[in-house]
């Protein structure tokens, strides 16, 4: 049970990042769901890359030949930075948006709808 | 919206700082936790604390947008290029062509456990100073832009 | 000395020359204008050149393996890994060939029309920057042979384009229309991260080949399908996930709309491959085939009826694009329902199989050429609104001609291409189930009727008033439309043997997923 709680905090981070991009009506706010949805993706990875009694792949620190493989770590930081990437893109397109509506508000942010 | 005097004289004397500890975290990304795009985030940090601190336009007297486009756009050229060399030499695509070569960053790593030394990993540092340079001129220049769009809001 | 160097590095070359082109030309467009249009003509013209010559390489001697990092380009699995393949290898096998020669001839044409159809704009320089991103994305997620690789593929994709929709940021629409494409992509993005973290864990592999020799399909497994084919399905635009596509198509700039068509069918490429090559015969095949099947008919008609009472021409023509998607999903997901059965695969799934992959290469060229011709028309007249068009055929023949040739291709007459790759669909598609194969001749009257109206509105009647001074298209945009035609125009006409020299080949590397395995793993 207890080895199983970085999969639960995955699975309630999933809930809450989707229920905040379907519930808000913010752009920002939404922007945080996605942010909230990337952490769990990588809170997932690093829990699945965990290993009993392993330790870090760092060669000149290696005690034992019980190194963890580290690609679950590079993978975890390529993700981080396309996120980080990701909420620049879309907090430039909020401001832009702002700049044309005059509102965050995706509910009047509505000029496409046909 | 300039800050008081205090908080810019103390972003002024915490900028070198901030700069040195950045460029730590990215010569020794191939030591010690971190790298590239860390150090370089910790640098943009810096340039980020004296953009808060003075205004918009006297960040923008500062800092020449042109020399932050070349640093982002020079650091890829570099990243891809040092991939580049090891193809030239005859190995793949990215082989680390620097490793225990003797040369720059060429020392035979000492097994056992030990502090470290700087001057191993092959090409890894080159990349990771690659990586440095273009993510501090990139995020700079993404919290520039985004900040020259607030001002025309005059907020 | 130096074909040798060709040779031996083609995949790296293919990804290396697009990203050190776009990422050269902030520095060098500053020097003048005339020095960026030739750098980046320059840089692509080579992108393509390497992309053929991959493509002639691999189609004569077999699946091209490429392991970034290695002492040699060939060692995938090195002796000290214990038989794991670890670093990040490019597996370019006839149907990732197939993919690279569309977005090579595509986006050749597509970059020489740019040069002077996107003159008008201000920062070129981040716009081809971009561009050239978007290219190189696209031509690594169809040659990766590796999943995280293809996550980090698409996403470059995806920021990419989404910066390139919401370029004119003036107009608030655009950026509107790059925002709901860019939040699709980054859940798409972020699905498909869950399903690699899945497969990951259980077989602790990022190798497309090590994972599917590996592979039990276990109740983890198919959450992970399902997240994949939701990811991609949403990418490619689909029908219940197609919402993005008309605004992010109409809105982008012509060029770009092109580039897109492409880079959704690398989408396409990626749900076929994780199919075919990572499940393989492992799933239920006949649930998952009625899926894309189910997925594709309800594109088809789902698109092509509301694309016809459509005013605004490009809105039009991405209702159209997926319609069409539909046609590729019917096709391949005809073959996929009958994988496991060798006697129906050998009579119809097979031909379903070259249909739909040979609709991808007639789609991304008549698709391409209709969003050009339509961009020709917006750049000289100014406006996108069908009801205000007319009598432009007197002044704009050649792109008039180009026009048709597109609309007769999508339509299915013979004898363009699209008649080619249809008619293999219907056959096959009729002996599955005879209704699928009226929807989709149905469909395809739908298509016609609706591009007989957009040509007579736009082409037909007199010479309106306002638009007696519009001029023909400048030559470069004429010459970009002009291969487009040709190429349609030559694949209508031999059609059989394109589908037995290109198509075939990629056919038979999809659904063999012992020969991709055993490219990497050895005789395995």
């Amino acid at each position: 049970m207890f080895w199983n709680l970085p999969y639960i905090s995955v699975v309630l981070l999933t809930l809450i990042g989707i229920s905040i991009i379907i519930l808000k009506k913010n752009l920002i706010k939404i922007f945080m769901g996605v942010n909230i949805l990337t952490s769990a993706v990588n809170l997932f990875i690093i829990a699945v890359g965990y290993r009993d009694g392993g330790i870090a792949p760092i060669y000149t620190n290696a005690p034992s030949t019980n190194m963890v493989l580290p690609t679950p770590q590079a993978l975890c930081l390529t993700s981080i930075v396309i996120g980080v990437a990701t909420t620049a893109l879309l907090l430039t397109f909020a401001m832009l948006l702002y700049r044309t509506y005059g509102t965050t508000d995706v509910d009047k942010i509505r000029e496409l709808r046909e | 919206m300039r800050m008081s005097k205090i908080v810019r004289t103390g972003s002024d004397l915490m900028y070198p700082f901030i700069f040195i500890f950045g460029w730590y975290v990215i010569m020794h990304g191939h030591l010690t936790p971190g790298g590239g795009f860390q150090g370089g985030a910790v640098v943009a940090t810096g340039a980020a604390l004296v953009i808060v601190a003075y205004s918009y336009q006297e960040v923008n007297a500062m800092i020449k947008k042109a020399i932050l486009m070349f640093q982002e756009s020079g650091g890829l050229v570099l990243f891809i290029g040092a991939g580049l060399a090891g193809m030239i030499l005859g190995f793949p695509f990215f082989y680390n062509w620097l490793a225990n070569s003797g040369s720059l960053f060429g020392m035979s790593v000492i097994p056992g456990p030990n502090p470290g030394e700087l001057n191993t990993a092959g090409f890894l540092p080159l990349m990771n100073i690659a990586v440095g340079t273009e993510v501090w001129g990139g995020l700079t220049i993404v919290i520039l832009y985004m900040l020259s769009g607030v001002e025309k809001e005059g907020i | 000395m130096i074909t040798d160097f060709l040779l031996h590095h083609t995949p790296a070359l293919l990804v290396a020359v697009p990203l050190l082109g776009a990422f050269l030309t902030p520095i060098i467009g500053r020097i003048s204008p005339i020095v960026r249009k030739i750098w980046v003509m320059g840089t692509m013209t080579l992108t393509s050149a390497i992309a053929v010559l991959l493509v002639y390489l691999v189609y004569t001697r077999g699946t091209f393996v490429y392991v970034f990092g290695a002492l040699t380009p060939g060692l995938a699995i090195p002796p000290d890994s214990g038989g794991i393949p670890i670093r990040i290898i490019f597996t370019v096998d006839p149907m990732g060939a197939f993919m690279d020669l569309i977005v090579a001839v595509v986006g050749f044409c597509v970059i020489l029309y740019s040069l002077s159809g996107d003159e008008k704009r201000t920062g070129l320089h981040y716009f081809y920057t971009l561009f050239l991103l978007l290219i190189t994305s696209v031509l690594g997620m169809v040659s990766t042979g590796d999943l995280f690789n293809f996550f980090v593929f698409i996403e470059i994709s995806s920021l990419a384009s989404a910066g390139l929709v919401a370029f004119s940021v003036e107009q608030g629409r655009a950026v509107e229309a790059g925002l709901k494409y860019f939040m699709i992509s980054t859940m798409g993005g972020i699905f498909l991260l869950f399903a690699i973290g899945i497969l990951y864990g259980q077989y602790n592999a990022l190798n497309i080949a090590m994972i599917a020799e590996r592979m039990q399909f276990t109740s983890l497994d198919k959450i992970a399908l399902v997240l994949m084919v939701v990811a991609l399905a949403m990418k490619c635009g689909a029908v219940p996930l197609h919402f993005w596509t008309p605004d992010a198509y109409s809105l982008a700039p012509s060029t770009i709309t092109a580039m897109l068509v492409v880079v959704s069918q690398a989408s396409l490429y990626g749900l076929f491959r994780f199919v075919f090559t990572l499940y393989n015969l492992t799933l239920n095949y006949v649930t998952i085939g009625w899926v894309i099947i189910i997925l594709g008919v309800l594109s088809m008609v789902i698109g092509v009826t509301m694309a016809i009472p459509q005013k605004d021409v490009k809105r039009l023509m991405a209702y159209h694009a997926v319609s069409q998607t539909g046609y590729m999903l019917l096709g391949v997901g005809v073959g996929l329902a009958v994988l496991g059965n060798q006697a129906a695969l050998d009579t119809y799934g097979f031909i379903a199989i070259e249909g739909g992959l040979f609709h991808i290469i007639n789609h991304a060229l008549y698709k391409g050429l209709l969003f050009l011709t339509a961009g020709a028309i917006i750049y000289r007249i100014g406006t996108r609104d069908l009801n205000k068009m007319g009598g432009l055929g007197h002044s704009m023949k050649y792109t008039m001609i180009f026009f048709m040739i597109g609309a007769l291709a999508i339509a299915g007459i013979p004898p363009f291409n699209g008649f080619a790759s249809k008619l293999l669909i219907y056959e096959s598609v009729y002996l599955f189930n005879p209704l699928l194969a009226i929807i989709a001749m149905v469909v395809s009257i739908l298509t016609l009727a609706s591009f007989v109206k957009v040509f007579h509105s736009i082409f037909m009647g007199p010479t309106l008033p306002e638009y007696s001074k519009v001029r023909e298209a400048p030559p470069a945009m004429l010459i970009g439309m002009g291969i487009l035609a040709v190429l349609i125009i030559a694949f209508g006409f031999f059609p059989q043997l394109v589908v037995d020299s290109l198509v075939a080949p990629a056919a038979h590397a999809l659904i063999n997923q012992g020969s991709y395995i055993s490219a990497i793993l050895g005789g395995a």
